[in-house]
């Protein structure tokens, strides 16, 4: 399980709950590194002004995390972590390894808006 | 946060500011620590620090929430993510403006921003990042098994790098701008006994071009300026750091690598400005030296801010 104070998916039931039930989802799948852990600190940041998303993490070496890592959005990506962002169950952005604040909310404000 | 006035604000939340951040607070300075990434800098990047004493070995990412919980735990504010916009460090309030709107003051600063890798800043380098391009091998090193990949650099990282790659390329080839490399001679020749590391010397990738992900290199010779093409499936650039001073520049004395000049108390040319850790001039940067730096900058602080109260007292 990954060490950050971010929600977690932790099977690939709770993957198809989590993308059904919220209108807005990102998901920041990686490993505790250096270019996966700004994106989960930069999540946590955000996560109190954007409540209509719902944030969460997937261990990349988790044995369900097939879920993000064979995605067709992300067949050429070749650094972690992988960045997925749903909305109503549709992947509408994906982005390989390390982003900064501005790429995430601009990426958030285009696709789902902000409240 | 309503309070926009501070005793003292530290721009940057490494190891350095941190440490700023916990001496100023516990010694009862208002203190706001403003940090354009994560909290703990550099830190984060390391998997296992094992010489920082007192803890026998600790992942950076431990480290770095220990540091920042202490300085929070002494009444220490942390900004993380923020973007300074304007810096004034004129007169005895100076001003620290952060995304365009909100704007802080305070009576001293100290400057910690530390230091970054080196980009190659070449054409397709930002396209294909994450899409071929790395900086950092143990995180996606694995994604390269049995495939041919381009080290850039030739200090210690590169080479060492170079060889932990060649557990899952199939070949490395390593391109360095010159004809002999900076890296310890013991790197040098653990690389030059791989079998699976070949070497292009006095060359410099002037292009990244692929679609959706990389496919190529375009590769220049230094000496004969001949450019040749080489496919690749992967490119991983270590060509050092280099300081994160640009926006002090023409505001506080900067030697010519762009690192702060200070005196002994850390101190820059301009009073009630202060620097710590890896930006500033020095010979060694570890966390240690960093802390070091982050406490003696504090306490000089301190030292400004209550001669400064006693000034305005006569
Ligand atoms: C891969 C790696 C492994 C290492 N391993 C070790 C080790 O094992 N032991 C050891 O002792 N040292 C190690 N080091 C070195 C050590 O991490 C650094 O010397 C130390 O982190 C420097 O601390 P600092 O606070 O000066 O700067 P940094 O750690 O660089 O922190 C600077 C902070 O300032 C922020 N910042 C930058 N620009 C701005 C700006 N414009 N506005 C606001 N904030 C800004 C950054 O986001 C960052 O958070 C390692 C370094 C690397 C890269």
């Amino acid at each position: 399980m990954l060490r950050t104070n971010l929600k977690h998916i932790l099977s690939e039931e709770e993957f198809k709950n989590v993308i059904e039930q919220n209108e807005n989802v990102m998901i920041c799948c990686g490993r505790m590194g250096p270019m996966c852990i700004p994106v989960y600190g930069i999540m946590e940041e955000i996560e109190g002004e954007y409540k209509h998303v719902a944030f969460r993490d997937l261990e990349f070496d988790a044995p369900h995390s097939h879920v993000i890592t064979n995605l067709p959005e992300c067949r050429n990506f070749y650094g972690i972590p992988f960045t997925v962002y749903f909305k109503n169950g549709k992947v509408v952005k994906a982005t390989s390894s390390i982003q900064t604040m501005e790429q995430v909310t601009d990426i958030l404000n285009k696709n789902f808006g902000k409240e | 946060m309503d309070n926009y006035n501070f005793d003292v604000i530290v721009i940057g939340g490494g190891p350095a500011g941190l440490t700023a951040g916990i001496y100023l607070s516990r010694a009862k300075m208002n203190t706001l620590i403003l940090n354009e990434g994560t909290a703990g800098g550099q830190m984060i990047l390391t998997h296992e620090i094992a010489n920082y004493p007192g803890v026998e070995s600790i992942s950076g990412y431990e480290l770095a929430n220990i540091m920042k919980n202490q300085a929070k735990n002494f009444g220490c504010k942390i900004k993380s993510n923020v973007r300074i916009t304007n810096l004034n460090f004129e007169g005895d309030i100076k001003t620290v403006e952060v995304n365009n709107k909100e704007v802080y003051s305070a009576a001293a600063i100290i400057l910690a921003t530390g230091g970054r890798s080196r980009s190659l800043g070449v054409l397709g380098e930002d396209n294909f990042k994450g899409k071929g391009i790395s900086y950092c091998a143990t995180c996606d090193g694995d994604f390269f098994q049995d495939k041919n990949i381009i080290v850039v650099g030739g200090g210690n990282s590169a080479l060492e790098e170079a060889v932990s790659l060649t557990k899952y390329a199939a070949s490395v080839t390593i391109v360095h701008q010159f004809d002999n490399f900076q890296a310890f001679p013991q790197a040098v020749e653990e690389a030059k006994r791989n079998t699976k590391i070949n070497f292009i010397m006095e060359s410099k990738i002037i292009e990244f071009i692929g679609d959706e992900s990389l496919i190529k290199v375009r590769i220049q010779n230094q000496r004969t300026n001949d450019i040749s093409e080489m496919n690749i499936d992967g490119v991983f650039i270590f060509i050092g750091y280099k300081p994160n001073t640009e926006m002090f520049n023409g505001l506080i004395e900067l030697n010519k690598w762009n690192e702060i000049v200070t005196d002994e108390n850390l101190e820059t040319n301009v009073a009630g400005v202060f620097a710590a850790g890896d930006s500033i001039k020095k010979k060694y940067r570890q966390i240690t030296t960093a802390v070091a730096d982050g406490t003696i900058a504090a306490l000089s602080a301190v030292e400004y801010i209550n001669n400064l109260k006693v000034l305005h007292q006569v």
